[in-house]
């Protein structure tokens, strides 16, 4: 492991060895990552309509909630986008911005999401109360988990910036932090899509 | 339900009060000799909190043999209950925990961790490189595992074992027919092991693509190596499936969902799908590295390169991706039909050609070889027969009408023996003998360890081949007994030969003690005339593995350079080259976090979620702490490579 080799003409976070590595390895978890989603979305589909007598979709989901969920997640992967590409012109008061401004979105749509969730359960729609809703649950609890995880890190990642500065080690961390956050964004769309449409024209 | 908390101690049975005793025996006295010897601090310094590869891979092989001790008493257990008819020394509920405990500690925690230590051994030095690419997450791989093996031995005494087979069916496995906290332990224990594992996958798959030595291109990598970067794609491909599997199932149990249960609209047959698209490449996880070592260790003692080195590798990577569309083939008989039985039937069969391949590449590289019959190579040659007959087993297997037949048989048992003993577990044997003089220093005993050899493996053939015939006979698994007594003699003959591997793998083990004190010490580095970079290294190896990173030109590079006396780094070390090194730093965090995850698991199995989410905050806390570390590692200097070198070094 070569730590000192520098090349100009890279982004800051691959002028390290061990950035493009960690960069690297990150790609590969999230090929893991890829599985894990596909697994719960087929589990997904193969509860889908084992209501076992319990609420239906149509009956519970909101458009409203859906929309300012995908609205404020959508958004949050574009500040985030922004956000690098302040990193890269080595704009670090623009990059601390624009990551709060994606921090504000992700915690609106966790909030958004937990709501809906209670509601639901206000409803008589619980884990337990049939194998469609285990499924929904398991599926979107897990995507809100990874948000909210998502938000822990990005945090710790600023609170770096601030005092470390940007350097190779920590424009490699924000980096890697947005590539999972629009992962998450794309597994989104797939959950938008899959889950709350098609479950709500049926 | 904290009512399971009132059968936290598993009492009434003499065999368990035995354990309890032995478990706290073997606390106190590891305690006292680590206190009287002042060896605490070594402990937690050189080992408990090391990141260096071939130590934690020291550490995987150690807790594998272990568990194979483990494993195999619970073997010999079932073998004595089923030498005669109708006895009773068992009873089926314990019975029932015994060859779930047995298949699943087998699998997961013997066969895993062995290759997984193999590979921490042997990998990075194949390829020339100073470690793995994620040497913290490897430590943390380690640990997690170890305590999540830790995790599903305490259940024999603490709770109670799970009992469903290591297959977990549901709805056997879910709280209605099977209310205890054994499942619990399952779930929660391969849950962690199962996070570990892919770690590894994924840390291996980074190392083999991005570390290997400047001039080793892909056909230039050694084929041990090969077999790992695919056995690591197949684990990024599967664990993830088993994950969600086991979070589903624990979801059933813990928060009453309905995944798999028989009411709320459950689907049982989802978890035999979601366990066998994990479980069928879980088997060739274990089997590829083993046919890594065989073609390594062949090659070697026959003196010979690799017979078609590149067929070899086509057809582990064609294994590797056949190995994901065969699942169905666990289950032909629930009831999929005939057009779905017959995809599976045929891409079962399929596997059989890539693998036929390589038998012939095996037979090729030894064909007019001067062939050294060393203990490694021993385990090598008894493996091609018997893995033979495993495979065309398999085929007969594959035939979706015929294994109506055999479905769930002793013959099933029989096949599936044939190959992960065979494959699995000679490799294991295999491996850690060829490579045995480079983690230790000094070589074992060969007498012994033929003694060892002829002891187990015909035990081997002796305890398995008759149960082909009983299975054919009607006999299925997972009785706890039987009153047919045409099976007496069949089954008598099964359990000597079950009692000459127990003695066996006694006899391998005491030649590792046997050995430590009076085996020949090497000091060459390369004991066996290797052909590949990590019998280039002095042993013991440097933390730092390469003082100089070779540069590779050709395919068994060390073997050709010393053939013909080549100047190489392989061989000398120009001293107006060193450079100092740059190396990792110890962690105990690891340690730390993967008690963390095993307090986690223990309070989940038990239902106290409040325990459970402080040490899961624990967690958090450790990663937190990881990130806001500045760990920019240490470098080694000249002077102590110069030192450590002394001996290789040339003034220049
Ligand atoms: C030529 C290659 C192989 C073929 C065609 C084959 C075929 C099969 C088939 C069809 C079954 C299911 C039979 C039944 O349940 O009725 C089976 C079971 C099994 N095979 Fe293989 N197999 C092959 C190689 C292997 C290898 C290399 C391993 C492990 C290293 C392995 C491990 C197992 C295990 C563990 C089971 C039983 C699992 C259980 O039900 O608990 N097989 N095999
Ligand atoms: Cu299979």
């Amino acid at each position: 492991m070569n730590a000192t080799t520098e090349h100009a003409s890279r982004p800051l976070e691959y002028s390290k060895e061990e950035g493009r590595l960690r960069i690297f390895g990150f790609w590969v978890f999230l090929g893991a990552e890829v599985i894990l989603f596909g697994t719960l979305f087929a589990t997904y589909l193969v509860m889908f309509g084992r209501y076992a007598g319990g609420p239906t979709p149509e009956e519970l989901f909101k458009l409203k909630d859906l929309l300012i969920e995908t609205f404020l997640l959508l958004t949050s992967s574009f500040t985030a986008g922004i956000a690098v590409h302040e990193m890269r012109r080595g704009n670090k008061k623009g990059l601390l911005i624009w990551l709060g401004i994606t921090l504000l979105l992700g915690l609106g749509f966790v909030a958004d999401e937990a709501k809906e969730f209670v509601e639901y359960v206000g409803e008589g729609a619980k884990i337990s109360t049939s194998g469609y809703w285990s499924g929904f649950y398991t599926l979107v609890g897990t995507h809100g988990c990874h948000v909210s995880l998502g938000i822990l890190w990005i945090s710790g990642i600023m609170i770096q910036l601030v005092r470390r500065g940007l350097n190779a080690t920590t424009a490699r961390k924000v980096f890697i932090a947005s590539l999972y956050w629009h992962f998450l964004d794309v597994v989104w769309i797939f959950i938008f899509t899959l889950v709350y449409l098609s479950g709500m024209v049926r | 339900m904290n009512h399971h908390v009132d059968h936290f101690f598993v009492k009434g049975d003499p065999m368990i009060y035995a354990a309890d005793l032995m478990i706290i025996m073997t606390t106190l006295a590891v305690i006292f000799v680590l206190t009287y010897y002042k060896k605490w601090k070594w402990l937690w310094n050189e080992w408990l909190t090391t990141v260096d590869h071939k130590k934690i891979g020291i550490m995987y092989i150690i807790a594998a043999v272990l568990m194979m001790f483990r494993g195999g008493v619970d073997a010999l257990l079932m073998r004595a209950q089923l030498t005669v008819p109708n006895e009773d020394f068992l009873d089926p509920q314990h019975y029932n925990e015994i060859f779930t405990t047995h298949g699943t500690i087998m699998i997961l925690f013997m066969a895993m961790p062995f290759i997984i230590g193999l590979m921490n051994v042997a990998v990075p030095l194949q390829i020339g490189a100073r470690d793995v690419a994620f040497p913290y997450l490897n430590a943390l791989s380690f640990w997690s595992f170890f305590t999540a093996a830790m995790l599903f031995n305490l259940s024999f005494v603490i709770g109670g074992s799970p009992d469903a087979g290591w297959t977990a069916y549901a709805p056997l496995a879910e709280p209605e027919l099977d209310p205890g906290v054994g499942q619990n332990f399952y779930l929660l224990s391969l849950q962690i092991s199962g996070f570990s594992t892919l770690a590894t996958g994924i840390n291996f798959f980074v190392t083999i693509l991005k570390m290997r030595a400047p001039g080793m291109s892909m056909m230039k990598l050694p084929i041990f190596s090969w077999s790992i970067l695919v056995t690591s794609a197949i684990i990024i491909f599967a664990f993830p499936i088993l994950a969600i599997a086991l979070a589903l199932m624990t979801f059933d149990r813990l928060f009453g969902a309905h995944f798999f249960t028989l009411t709320g609209e459950g689907l049982p047959m989802m978890w035999a799908n979601l366990f066998w698209l994990w479980g069928h490449p879980e088997v060739y996880i274990v089997i590829l590295p083993a046919f890594g070592v065989f073609s390594e260790v062949i090659s070697t003692f026959s003196k010979k390169r690799l017979f078609g080195y590149k067929a070899m590798v086509w057809s582990m990577v064609l294994i590797g991706f056949l190995s994901l569309i065969v699942w169905v083939h666990h289950f032909f008989t629930m009831g999929a039909g005939p057009d779905v039985n017959s995809f599976f039937s045929i891409s079962t069969m399929a596997i059989a050609i890539p693998t036929g391949v390589k038998i012939f590449n095996w037979l090729g590289t030894m064909f007019r070889g001067r062939i050294q019959f060393t203990t490694p190579m021993l385990w090598s040659l008894a493996f091609i027969p018997c893995f033979t007959i495993g495979g065309i087993t398999g085929v007969m297997l594959a035939m979706a009408a015929a294994d109506y037949q055999y479905h769930n048989s002793y013959f099933l048992v029989a096949h599936f023996h044939f190959v992960l003993i065979s494959g699995t577990v000679f490799g294991c044997i295999a491996g850690l003998l060829y490579w045995y003089p480079k983690m230790f220093g000094h070589m074992l005993n060969e007498k012994i360890g033929k003694w060892a050899f002829w002891l187990f493996v015909p035990g081997f053939l002796i305890c398995f081949l008759p149960m082909f015939f009983l299975g054919l006979d009607g006999m299925t698994r997972r009785v706890y007994t039987f009153s047919n007594s045409h099976w007496t003699d069949l089954n008598v003959i099964a359990s000597i030969g079950a009692a000459l591997m127990g003695i066996g793998f006694m006899v391998l083990v005491y030649n590792m003690i046997w050995s430590a004190r009076y085996g020949k010490r090497d000091k060459t580095g390369d004991p066996w005339d290797g052909r590949t970079l990590e019998w280039a290294t002095p042993t013991p190896i440097p933390h730092y593995n390469f003082a100089l990173i070779p540069r590779i030109k050709r395919l068994d590079e060390f073997w050709y350079v010393k053939q013909n006396n080549e100047p190489s780094v392989l061989r000398s070390l120009p001293v107006s080259k060193l450079k100092p090194i740059h190396m990792p730093n110890s962690s105990g965090r690891p340690f730390v976090m993967s008690w963390l995850f095993f307090i986690v698991g223990f309070a989940a199995v038990f239902y106290v979620y409040w325990v459970a989410a402080l040490a899961l905050i624990g967690v958090l806390v450790c990663m937190g702490l990881r990130s806001f570390e500045i760990d920019d590692g240490h470098y080694v200097s000249v002077e102590e490579i110069k030192r450590t070198e002394k001996n290789r070094i040339k003034e220049a």
